[in-house]
């Protein structure tokens, strides 16, 4: 068992090219999560009431349903009744996307409510106005604050993935199924997959570290915000 | 709205039994998962250097590798092998492995903030290194990583769902099985998402009592 | 002085050349002594001397590395499990108080109780309780160490050595981290103490209690003991110019 049977070796390739597909839906979620959770955390920061009530109804659906739940509810429900022409991978990156939108969404909420309320205060008494402050004064400081906590949606998305198996996404775990199905020998295949899985998630990781490092500033430490 | 009303009064019973897997799911991985957290995060800050090692590459192991992954090798790997445990069972063993290594960050997180003169002190009164683990160490850190117990167990309520991806009809399940059969996801994921929604929400106030009734001045938490 | 008078058979504690190095740094370098029972012994000398490495040897919190100790004839060093045994008869109390944060007052006395001592519940509690008094914080038994003051707190952490009736107390630098407003109920617990007959060991900065309560005045420097003498000995007849000078640093408060 612990030697590769050719069958395998043979069936590697497919199963690698999942990576590709594996990677595109947790980069495709981090951006659209980025895009809507900025926004959404100035909203219930800075913005008025029904809106701020809007955004944190949203929060609680998607941090509270399970992704498959999610997953089964959008592929088989809303989009067919909506947009029956999207695909399971775009379907997929979308889902991930909202769900991660709402954990990011916090993240920056406590990072733009740890700065002291005085660098709103100074922004404002050199003439800058609200947005303008906000802009220039406390989201450059609130991002690089929400940067740990917002690294940490890369593992969770990544094997959040995974799950995208179960609407036919054709990513890692899928094609390893596939390939469980064709020759057999589940426990090899597993094992390679989850490998793969293990060094994308601490390889990831590491990257994102780097990236942290690059943006640390004096008195900036690693706290979470 | 007539087809639909028909509907729940066959739906309703399905989904009962299916929230009942649920609930087992979770009511018998949680404690397990809580002691095997102890168990690890105890190896990694206490044991010799062999057993530390073991206890973290047991963390990066099983939270490097997605829980779906993980109950698929246990229920449809480990038969290859001569292991074989039912889907429910499988479930369970892949619910208390990941959530116990999950819950084993906080938890160590919460030894090593225990000051180390908590341990002197103890030691300093005749007690032996398992009894002040015991009655003074661990009740301090269990406190200070509450809140990160408390996420995980909701994380445990959401991923209960993923059982059903190795046959367990719990919930997510028996919903999907009836809303391909009568051709009603939109309204039946509706009610397993309010559900959830639900059982999430009330988990959350419950561990904010028990959170404030064990408060402490003095323990802000981690 | 009576104690004076007292034989070598009075003697409880006895602490035979010491030794203990932090890497390159001799901390303590061949300490020897000898307690007898009811005896108040005050260590002073220079911050870094190594007086606090000293107690902690003691009671094995810190392993020396060489020299021994001695316990009514027993031995302390080299005493494997049975360290949790001697460790009863030799309380301490720290300088930061290292109370059992998350326990109240009356539970950090009584925990050793039931855990170590195996008493039952109740008559821990009534003997925590009866400590408590004793340390006038009988008021402050439900409060948790969060909710007491620094002098409080120590009179706490002192209460929680005396429960477990040792033969010798510990105090390292007990008053250290309190304010000079609160230090003096700390002290004046610690002045009963000594009259009462309690043996006791203080290594302290405050040169007051040391020349009012200490029957001998052991003067550290460089991990060795460099005087001793008894508190008008030290006052009258300084033979080191180190001594004087620490002497004279300290007693303006």
């Amino acid at each position: 068992m612990s030697i590769l049977s050719p069958a395998i070796i043979d069936s590697l390739p497919y199963l690698f090219s999942g990576i590709f597909i594996t990677l595109g839906l947790v980069i495709l979620a981090l951006g659209l999560g980025l895009m809507m959770g900025i926004p959404m955390s100035l909203i219930q920061v800075y913005g008025p009431r029904p809106l701020e009530y809007c955004i944190r109804t949203y929060i609680w659906i998607f941090r509270g349903l399970p992704i498959l739940v999610l997953l089964f509810l959008f592929y088989f429900g809303i989009f067919p009744m909506f947009a029956p022409d999207v695909g399971p991978f775009w379907i997929a990156a979308v889902v991930l996307g909202f769900r991660t939108a709402a954990y990011q969404s916090e993240i920056f909420r406590g990072a733009i409510q740890s700065i002291s309320e005085g660098q709103m205060l100074a922004a404002r008494s050199l003439g800058m106005s609200r947005f303008c402050a906000i802009r220039t004064v406390i989201l450059p400081q609130a991002l690089r604050r929400a940067l740990p906590g917002w690294t940490n949606e890369y593992p969770i998305l990544l094997t959040d993935s995974s799950v995208c198996y179960a609407i036919g996404v054709a990513e890692l775990l899928t094609r390893g199924n596939q390939i469980v199905a064709r020759i057999g020998d589940p426990m090899t295949v597993y094992i390679i997959v989850a490998i793969l899985f293990i060094l994308l998630n601490y390889g990831g990781q590491w990257i994102f570290g780097r990236i942290e490092n690059r943006y640390t500033i004096p008195g900036y430490g690693h706290g979470d915000a | 709205m007539i087809q639909l009303q028909f509907d729940f009064d066959l739906l309703l019973p399905v989904l009962y039994q299916g929230a009942l897997v649920t609930l087992a799911l979770i009511l018998v991985s949680a404690p397990f998962g809580f002691l095997n957290g102890i168990a690890i995060a105890l190896g990694r800050v206490y044991g010799n250097r062999f057993v530390s090692k073991l206890c973290h590459g047991y963390v990066l192991f099983f939270k490097g590798c997605p829980l779906l992954l993980l109950l698929f090798i246990i229920y449809f790997g480990l038969p290859s092998v001569g292991i074989t445990f039912t889907a429910f069972t499988s479930a369970v063993i892949g619910f208390i492995l990941c959530n116990g290594a999950y819950n084993s960050e906080y938890i160590r997180g919460g030894i090593q903030s225990v000051s180390r003169g908590q341990m002197t002190a103890a030691l300093s009164l005749g007690m032996s290194g398992m009894q002040a683990i015991r009655s003074i160490i661990l009740p301090q850190a269990l406190r200070k990583s509450l809140p990160g117990l408390a996420n995980e167990f909701i994380y445990l309520i959401k991923y209960s769902s993923l059982a059903y991806m190795i046959t367990v009809i719990e919930i997510t399940g028996a919903g999907k099985i009836f809303a391909a059969k009568y051709f009603a996801f939109f309204e039946v994921f509706i009610i397993i998402g309010i559900f959830y929604l639900a059982l999430v929400t009330i988990a959350g106030q419950v561990i904010a009592r028990i959170e404030k009734k064990i408060a402490i001045p003095g323990f802000g938490g981690v | 002085m009576v104690m004076h008078e007292m034989t070598d058979s009075e003697i409880i504690l006895r602490v035979e050349d010491i030794h203990k190095c932090y890497g390159e740094t001799e901390v303590l370098n061949g300490v020897s002594f000898n307690v007898r029972c009811g005896e108040t012994k005050v260590f002073i000398g220079p911050s870094g001397t190594g007086k606090s490495t000293l107690l902690r040897c003691i009671n094995q919190l810190t392993v020396p590395d060489s020299g021994s100790i001695w316990l009514n004839d027993e031995e302390v060093t080299h005493s494997g499990p049975l360290i949790n045994q001697f460790r009863q008869k030799i309380g301490m109390v720290f300088q930061n108080f290292n109370l059992f944060d998350h326990l109240t007052a009356v539970g950090n006395v009584e925990i050793a109780l039931i855990r170590v001592k195996g008493m039952n519940k109740a008559d821990a509690r009534k003997k925590a309780l009866l400590e408590l008094s004793q340390v006038g914080l009988l008021d402050k038994a439900n409060a948790y160490p969060a909710e007491l003051s620094g002098g409080q707190a120590q009179r706490l952490s002192i209460a929680r050595a005396l429960a477990m009736d040792p033969e010798v107390i510990l105090f390292d630098e007990p008053t250290s981290s309190l304010d000079p407003e609160l230090t003096r109920e700390v002290l004046e617990v610690m002045r009963r103490l000594a009259r009462a007959g309690m043996t006791m060991l203080v290594v302290t900065h405050e040169m007051g209690f040391a020349l009012s309560v200490a029957n001998e005045i052991l003067f550290m420097e460089h991990g060795k003991i460099v005087e001793q003498g008894s508190p008008s000995d030290i006052q009258t007849s300084p033979a080191f110019a180190r001594t004087r000078q620490f002497l004279g640093t300290f007693h303006d408060d």
